[in-house]
């Protein structure tokens, strides 16, 4: 039963178009064109994310103070993201639908945006949800009327007597184009065709004819009376926008080393199949590069695809919601809490001597449900409470159950001698070095029933730094 | 296998010699007269975090400016109660031990700092003094980070601790990073698994997968830190009084680490709560009190070490809060803000520009009239005597009579 090179090739295929394989006895283990299908097909219906915001009754309102009211709708907000988060963590872990989780995931990176209602978080997660897998002209369009966007990047400020460049200059720099590929004028004349672009309470969009401006408009070298929509299918007709989002998909899918050629040939594809991100990603699956010893773990598992890919494997249930939040926002990346809108900046940036410390720890301790302590910065633009008790209670605790009966049942019938290698080989996308295979021998209590030998090379395996790697 | 046993020999031997595996950057950093970083000039610089946004018009305030009550009707500081410097400012009363510093000359005053197009978002305006960006633009490095990476040579590595367990975007390079440490002692057991140092050990290099590399060097980096940090304050405690509380800690263990001859360029430390929309005045009082007390008594342990004429202090916030206070008591997110500088050796103490105009608002906030990325730019330039212009771009002016 020893784990076989095709094996080795689905383990990269579901580490980076999802979150791992989860260990199950009897795993089928088709080929690898075989696999993408399924991949696609599992992922061609946008599932929306269902949570159940608290939202206090109105007319609880009238007789409350400012001060308590702000308390308790703080409170919710809270309690809100923690749900959002909880939900997705979840769904990354469990749903079958790992290519569409991975790309949600992209495009929360891509589009980001960090919001202050849940709600209309929640709204726009299900926008990139729901095109995630579609074309990107779609996506396009529907982020650019989402009301979250529209609130983060300050357009229903953007009016035609006093009109806000926020928008168009992100829209251009981090969406679509990229530094160097746009003028100053572009992102003046484009922000005017999205003046009057607003959305209501409801969360709905709302044209405003009167705020729009639309009078004539020079934007990257042509002239007319260009609506929103318009600059918009300006933007992806030319093709240094499948350029730019290929090598951000590359980056992502593939490697932090951007190989020109590959992207080149790419992103033409891209642009000819009408920015079709289905086909993108499955011909990058299908190539025998993406299979090469230079793209297999050569990435650093981003927090969340540490955390889920634990989750996953392993069937981790925190003993507190918060739990996950508080391992995200430690090792940087909290879902839903984007640095800025250009996303996290990824790959060698996700570490530095604190987080590989913590990172090294989370495995091992979350498995044992062993206490995980850390000292958490504040977040003042979600929870400003009060210093005192902050300050207290900013020693943060994380605990969690798993499940290791599938590893278990997989490794039955591996001989003992055996068990190292194949164990390494389930867990890391790297290989092991034989002078460390040999330390982890050392480490294994010779009289330790089968079961916990698997246990206790499981938890050293995964405190080692091949186990960052994907 | 050869290369197995010449690993082993160099261990043998660096045991064989006594000497600790004590990481590259800080060898020759003992004040027993080993060279210093190579770049330095023994100068260092502490940076003190206000998180939340402290509210700078009650901490520095203007209390000869009707403008100041009449905008704030319950939340203004009587002008009797404020503890008077000069040109019409006074500190917050909760401040009598900066008073202090003040009237020793240790400490200058500076208006009005920000940024054009100020952001009230805590984590986007925290996010551009830490890159020290311009409002529209991201940078996944920070200020002292870039400083770190401008060092030449591997000593640059960790020449930056923080206090605290998360590392801030501040101090983060694109090849050099700073690191965190709340607690040298919690940090070294969180880094002494011996199965972890042992792998560390015998990790060959592996040039097919460089990532791996690269996490084991950093790995190696930090447990040779760690112990290198818990072998050096084992020895010494600092001896002065300081108040209770996290912050006050964790300016004592600063104190620890530079007493101890670790000579990190860069400290960096938090105090977090100044974002007051609610019942403002006690919970700032508390805070500013806690400022104020922790800093009397680093300044006074610095001194005690002879160390405090190396040293300047930069205590800022991500913003200032609005001129007018809120119906609760408390006022809203603002823009510009006051910022200290707090040394031994500044060019000029005391208060360094104009207090802040009240009568010319943008939409009811203060306009800035120094940028904060000026105030960098003369530290790294004048004090740490770093490349500026590379760290920061050439677009910033250095500032004359700082430091």
């Amino acid at each position: 039963m020893k784990t076989s090179a095709r094996e080795q090739k689905l383990q990269h295929l579901y580490w980076r178009a999802g979150f791992g394989i989860p260990f199950r006895p009897d795993q089928a283990s088709p080929g690898i064109k075989q696999a993408v299908r399924e991949l696609l097909h599992a992922s061609s219906q946008a599932v929306p994310l269902q949570v159940a915001l608290p939202q206090t009754e109105t007319n609880l309102q009238t007789d409350m103070q400012d001060a308590e009211m702000r308390q308790l709708r703080q409170r919710e907000r809270i309690k809100g993201f923690v749900l959002l988060n909880n939900a997705w963590l979840q769904q990354m872990a469990t749903s079958e639908a790992q290519l569409r989780e991975k790309m949600t995931l992209f495009w929360h990176g891509h589009f980001a945006c960090r919001l202050r209602e849940p709600r209309f978080a929640l709204l726009q997660h299900n926008t990139l949800r729901e095109h995630a897998l579609g074309k990107f002209p779609d996506l396009l369009l529907a982020i650019s009327k989402d009301p979250g966007m529209l609130q983060f990047l300050n357009n229903q400020q953007n009016r035609k007597q006093r009109p806000n460049e926020n928008f168009a200059r992100e829209l251009l720099e981090l969406f679509t184009l990229g530094r160097g590929h746009y003028t100053e004028q572009d992102i003046k004349e484009g922000a005017r065709a999205f003046t009057g672009w607003s959305y209501n309470p409801q969360g709905e969009f709302v044209f405003r004819a009167r705020q729009h401006d639309r009078g004539q408009k020079t934007f990257m070298g042509k002239r007319g009376n260009f609506t929103g929509e318009e600059i918009l299918q300006m933007i992806v007709e030319n093709p240094r926008t499948a350029e730019f989002l290929t090598a951000k998909l590359y980056a992502f899918f593939v490697s932090d080393t951007l190989n020109p050629e590959r992207i080149q040939s790419l992103s033409s594809y891209f642009y000819e199949t009408g920015y079709d991100i289905p086909r993108l990603l499955e011909k990058i699956f299908t190539s025998k590069w993406f299979y090469g010893p230079d793209v297999v773990g050569s990435k650093i598992k981003s927090p969340i695809e540490l955390l889920a890919g634990l989750q996953r494997q392993f069937d981790l249930s925190y003993a507190d919601g918060r739990g996950p939040l508080v391992l995200q926002r430690a090792l940087g990346q909290e879902l839903f809490r984007p640095p800025n809108v250009s996303g996290w900046a990824g790959g060698r940036n996700w570490i530095d001597s604190s987080t590989l410390a913590f990172r090294l720890r989370v495995g091992p301790a979350l498995l044992q449900e062993a206490a995980l302590e850390v000292n958490l910065k504040p977040d003042d633009d979600t929870e400003p409470t009060a210093p005192r008790k902050r300050r207290q209670d900013g020693l943060r605790i994380v605990r969690a159950k798993a499940d290791l009966s599938g590893l278990h049942q997989q490794l039955q019938k591996v001989k003992d001698r055996e068990l190292i290698e194949e164990l390494s080989q389930k867990l890391l996308q790297v290989p092991l070095q034989p002078e460390i295979a040999a330390l982890l021998t050392q480490h294994i209590p010779s009289g330790a029933a089968y079961t916990d030998k698997i246990t206790l090379l499981t938890l050293r395996l995964l405190s080692l730094p091949e186990y960052q790697l994907c | 296998m050869a290369t197995n046993s010449r690993r082993e020999f160099i261990k043998m031997s660096a045991l064989a010699s006594g000497m600790l595996l004590v990481p590259n950057f800080l060898h020759g950093l003992d004040r027993s007269g080993m060279p210093l970083l190579a770049n330095s000039n023994g100068k260092r610089l502490v940076v003190i975090q206000l998180s939340g946004g402290n509210d700078g018009l009650n901490t520095v305030v203007p209390y000869q400016n009707d403008l100041y009550y009449k905008a704030r009707p319950s939340l203004a500081i009587p002008s009797r109660e404020v503890l008077k410097l000069d040109k019409g400012l006074g500190l917050n009363p909760a401040m009598e031990k900066l008073r202090l510093l003040y009237d020793q000359g240790y400490v200058s005053v500076l208006n009005s700092v920000g940024y054009p197009d100020p952001d009230r978002s805590h984590f986007r305006s925290m996010d551009i003094w830490h890159s020290a960006s311009a409002s529209n633009e991201y940078l996944s490095t920070g200020w002292l980070g870039r400083y770190l990476d401008s060092l030449s040579g591997p000593s640059a590595n960790y020449a930056a601790i923080e206090v605290d367990d998360t590392l801030s975007l501040a101090l983060k390079g694109a090849q050099y990073t700073g690191i965190a440490v709340q607690d040298v002692k919690r940090f070294f057991q969180a880094t002494n698994d011996q199965f972890l140092k042992q792998a560390a050990q015998l990790h060959a290099q592996d040039h097919m997968h460089h990532q791996v590399d690269y996490l084991y060097k950093t790995l190696i980096d930090t447990q040779q830190s760690a112990g290198y940090l818990q072998e050096k304050t084992k020895v010494y405690r600092s001896k002065k009084d300081y108040p209770n509380g996290e912050f006050a800690r964790n300016l004592k263990t600063i104190a620890e680490l530079i007493a101890s001859g670790v000579e990190s360029r860069v400290y960096y430390a938090s105090l977090t709560g100044f974002d007051t929309h609610v019942r403002q005045a006690g919970q700032q009082a508390n805070l500013l009190r806690e400022l104020s007390e922790g800093l009397y008594s680093f300044v006074e342990d610095l001194k005690q070490q002879q160390e405090f004429d190396n040293t300047v202090i930069m205590v800022f916030s991500e913003f200032g809060r609005r001129v007018a206070q809120n119906a609760s008591n408390g006022t809203d997110h603002g823009t510009a803000n006051n910022l200290f500088l707090i040394g031994g050796k500044l060019k000029q103490a005391g208060i360094y520009n104009d207090a802040p105009n009240l009568q010319d608002l943008d939409q009811g906030d203060l306009r800035y009239s120094i940028d904060f990325r000026n105030i960098y730019a003369t530290l790294l330039h004048n004090w740490l005597g770093g490349d500026a212009a590379g760290i920061l771009g050439n677009k910033t002016q250095l500032l004359s009579g700082l430091v």
